[in-house]
């Protein structure tokens, strides 16, 4: 109990206001963007897909970085592991069974 | 106003329910009137059910483990038994129906209520033991993991004599367990309370990863660290992976059979197969959450009973880590058979054929540490040396099935039935039950019976291997799991066989409560004591350097660690006096929380099961008042004061001083 009363108060970063409107700004450019993206009906159903996902990954990095503050400082490193070893669960999970389920489809012709 | 539930749940016509039912009560009643005659209420309130010390819920967590072992075991005595009479026309004594149920229980209690329990029981025990921490990072966190395991159990358990358990095996595989196939509540039984236990594991998973990340002594960097706290380490690391896909996919399960979703039904766009994959996606890590930490168990007792250092502390520690990555890999190596083409079995075949790698390692290191010690043969030695011969011939029938061209040979015959029990009997249960006699007189102060206990184990190994090996050739022989009964002449002597293996692992059972009612009986014979908190004389962690049991604050002066087996070197140069002032110690209160919460989500699981929601309803806003109560709590911590401490030190180094003259 003692150590964790020490250790609990190192983060303490929460960022600067410029920090947090940059981010702010970038975010509403990025969702403008998506909702143009498809609402001008210049790009093809397949590249409008591509072009939103795009922009939505762009878009969790942002958050990450202005608003939950991640970043490669030793003080962030837990955060940033924990963070890297869920996106490589969802990869291994999600990318295995796209992967594992369109093998079976294509094989048992359920599709 | 009571949904489905009506008198004709409760199964009077089943007489073996109702000997069980008059069984349980008359032991209920008997340990309710002990309590209530010595006048214990106050004590076991006070002191147990209200605690959120680490040692005490470890206690619990092993006692709820070991009555799940007695469920679980007679499921497996009645499946035996059957398939021993119900050969040539005798339909034996257990119908089809109540047949599915038992062998549905047995697997669902002893994985998630008899493992997962014991697991989560030894982790409580010796985690911060041996970092040299004072609690866990949320020790109240602790107490409400705990209590969801508790009431998971118990739900599970009302199943058997209010409603029905599930007759779809232990993973529930739509479209079996849809709706459409299964309208009985067994299946909801089954989703409420793995759910519930589901969130008691995860958020364990959270607290001992903090534990063992923020809270290691001063000087304990990661390669000084023990290595049953490593693979306690890897262990909630794939708890924190894996579990989120339990609750997601039987989420999506309940949503289909309460909201008449079509996520896994054969109709209306669902996708069965699906349903397997995300299952397994869990059920794989499951596997390794289980065996990883059996595999810290047998570290630690090798090298203590061979007096030498663990043989290659750093290729175990890495050998454990790539077992954790490689764990969640492997998944499609239970359902080759499923339709996938070549690449995708050959890819998750080879992963699976690679995990031999690294637990070959590890056997290895554990030979090595014996080779040339001086070996004791203590009861947990006899059990970690049973281990390494059954899990190797466990792990290589399992490279056999990674063959996915041999699975589909023995795909769901009891060659596979034969090589998990293999697996999880030989190492799992092996390692957990090596454990507790190693790590006992820590958490009690006395040893328990080493006779019984070898007597216990060769029950277990000889049992095991009678009662298994058969099954292997009955399934190269062709018989498929859950058969009720069968013609086949063949298979009948070996079947005969296996039900013998059964009463020697009984036997070996027997002998374990025999054990431990002997060590209570003769706790203060002076052999059985542990004075001096080293109760093997040969240990190595932190965990041995504090009194027997430990004072509700381990550690008087948080211990400073400037090598591997810090301990062990301690006593080589002699103990050094710490030298260092005592100062009061905080420590977190005991709270009630744990409790209500528990008994409202129970509340709110039966309510589920069986569609009373207005009863649901209570029980969840139970839940969210009590919440809120306790997080508007302050008052939640307190301070040992230094004369306490004083006092315990005291009593400690007199005792110790005692056993010292006294060699």
């Amino acid at each position: 109990m003692a150590q964790a009363s020490h250790s609990s108060g190192a983060s303490n970063s929460h960022g600067s206001y410029s920090a947090y409107l940059i981010g702010f700004v970038l975010a509403v450019i990025l969702t403008v963007a998506s909702f143009a993206a498809v609402m001008a009906h210049a790009l093809s159903p397949g590249m409008a897909i591509v072009v939103l996902s795009v922009l939505a990954v762009v878009q969790i990095f942002v958050h990450l970085v202005f608003f939950l503050h991640m970043n490669g400082s030793s003080e962030q490193y837990w955060n940033l592991l924990c963070f890297l070893v869920a996106v490589a669960t969802v990869v291994i999970v999600i990318g295995g069974t796209l992967f594992i389920m369109h093998d079976t489809a294509m094989n048992m012709m359920s599709r | 106003m009571l949904g489905k539930l009506s008198l004709s749940a409760i199964p009077v016509d089943v007489p073996i329910l109702v000997g069980t039912f008059a069984g349980v009560a008359i032991i209920g009643l008997v340990v309710l009137a002990a309590v209530t005659y010595f006048g214990k209420w106050g004590y076991l309130w006070r002191e147990w059910l209200t605690t959120v010390d680490h040692k005490r819920l470890a206690v619990m967590y092993i006692i709820l483990a070991i009555v799940m072992l007695f469920r679980g075991f007679a499921d497996a005595v009645m499946m035996r038994s059957q398939l021993a009479l119900a050969y040539n026309g005798n339909p034996g004594y257990l119908p089809p129906h109540h047949y599915d149920q038992i062998f549905t229980a047995h697997g669902t209690i002893m994985i998630f209520f008899m493992a997962m329990a014991f697991m989560t029981g030894l982790l409580n025990l010796v985690v911060p033991l041996q970092i040299g921490a004072r609690d866990v990072a949320f020790p109240f966190l602790n107490s409400f993991s705990f209590y969801m395991t508790l009431i998971g159990a118990l739900l599970i358990n009302i199943s058997l004599f209010i409603g029905e358990f599930a007759q779809t095996g232990w993973l529930v595989y739509p479209p079996l367990s849809e709706m459409q196939f299964s309208p009985g509540v067994g299946v909801d039984y089954y989703i409420w309370a793995v759910q519930i236990s589901g969130v008691g594991t995860l958020l364990t998973g959270v607290n001992f990863f903090t534990t063992i990340v923020k809270m290691r002594a001063p000087g304990m960097t990661w390669m000084k660290l023990p290595v049953f706290t490593w693979t306690a380490l890897c262990t909630t690391v794939l708890i924190l992976m894996s579990f989120p896909i339990l609750t997601v996919t039987l989420g999506m399960l309940s949503l289909d059979r309460y909201l008449g979703m079509h996520f896994f039904t054969n109709d209306a766009g669902g996708n069965v197969m699906l349903y397997l994959n995300l299952i397994w996606a869990w059920g794989h890590p499951e596997v390794y959450i289980l065996v990883i930490p059996a595999f810290g168990v047998f570290s630690e007792v090798t090298a203590t009973f061979s007096r030498k250092p663990l043989f290659g502390y750093s290729t175990m520690v890495y050998a454990t880590c790539s077992i954790m990555v490689l764990a969640m890999v492997v998944w499609v190596h239970h359902f080759f058979t499923m339709g996938a083409g070549a690449d995708v079995n050959t890819f998750f075949g080879i992963a699976t054929m690679v995990i031999a790698v690294p637990t070959g390692v590890k056997i290895f290191n554990w030979l090595f540490t014996m080779y040339k010690g001086r070996i004791e043969f203590t009861s947990p030695m006899y059990w970690t040396v049973g281990f390494m011969v059954t899990f190797s011939i466990g792990g290589m029938t399992g490279v056999m099935m990674a063959m996915p061209a041999a699975d589909w040979i023995v795909h769901n015959s009891l060659f596979l039935i034969a090589h998990f029990h293999n697996v999880i009997i030989g190492g799992v249960y092996f390692g957990y039950i090596a454990g507790l006699n190693y790590w006992f007189p820590k958490a009690f102060g006395f040893k328990l019976n080493e006779k019984l206990g070898k007597c216990s184990f060769w029950c277990w190994f000889i049992g095991f291997y009678v009662a298994f090996i058969p099954l292997y050739i009955l399934g190269l022989e062709g018989m498929t799991r859950r058969v009720n009964h069968y013609n086949n002449p063949d298979w009948y002597p070996w079947e005969l066989v296996a039900a013998g293996g059964a009463a020697i692992i009984a036997l070996g059972v027997v002998f374990q409560v025999l054990q431990i009612y002997v060590s209570i009986r003769d706790r203060n014979l002076p052999e059985n004591r542990d004075l001096t908190g080293d109760a093997w004389g040969t240990g190595r962690t932190l965990e041995w350097a504090i009194s027997s049991p430990p004072p509700a604050y381990n550690f008087a002066v948080i211990p400073k660690v400037y090598g591997l087996d810090t301990f062990h070197i301690e006593k080589e140069m002699g103990r050094p006096a710490h030298g260092q002032a005592l100062a009061p110690i905080h420590m977190p209160k005991n709270t009630s929380a744990g409790v209500f919460i528990g008994a409202f989500t129970f509340i709110f699981g039966f309510a589920a099961v069986w569609y009373i929601w207005w009863l649901a309803g209570l029980g969840l806003l139970g839940i969210l008042v009590t919440w809120i109560l306790r997080s508007a709590n302050e008052d939640i911590d307190y301070y040992v004061p230094v004369s306490e401490v004083e006092h315990d030190e005291e009593v400690y180094s007199r005792r110790l001083a005692a056993a010292q003259a006294a060699e």
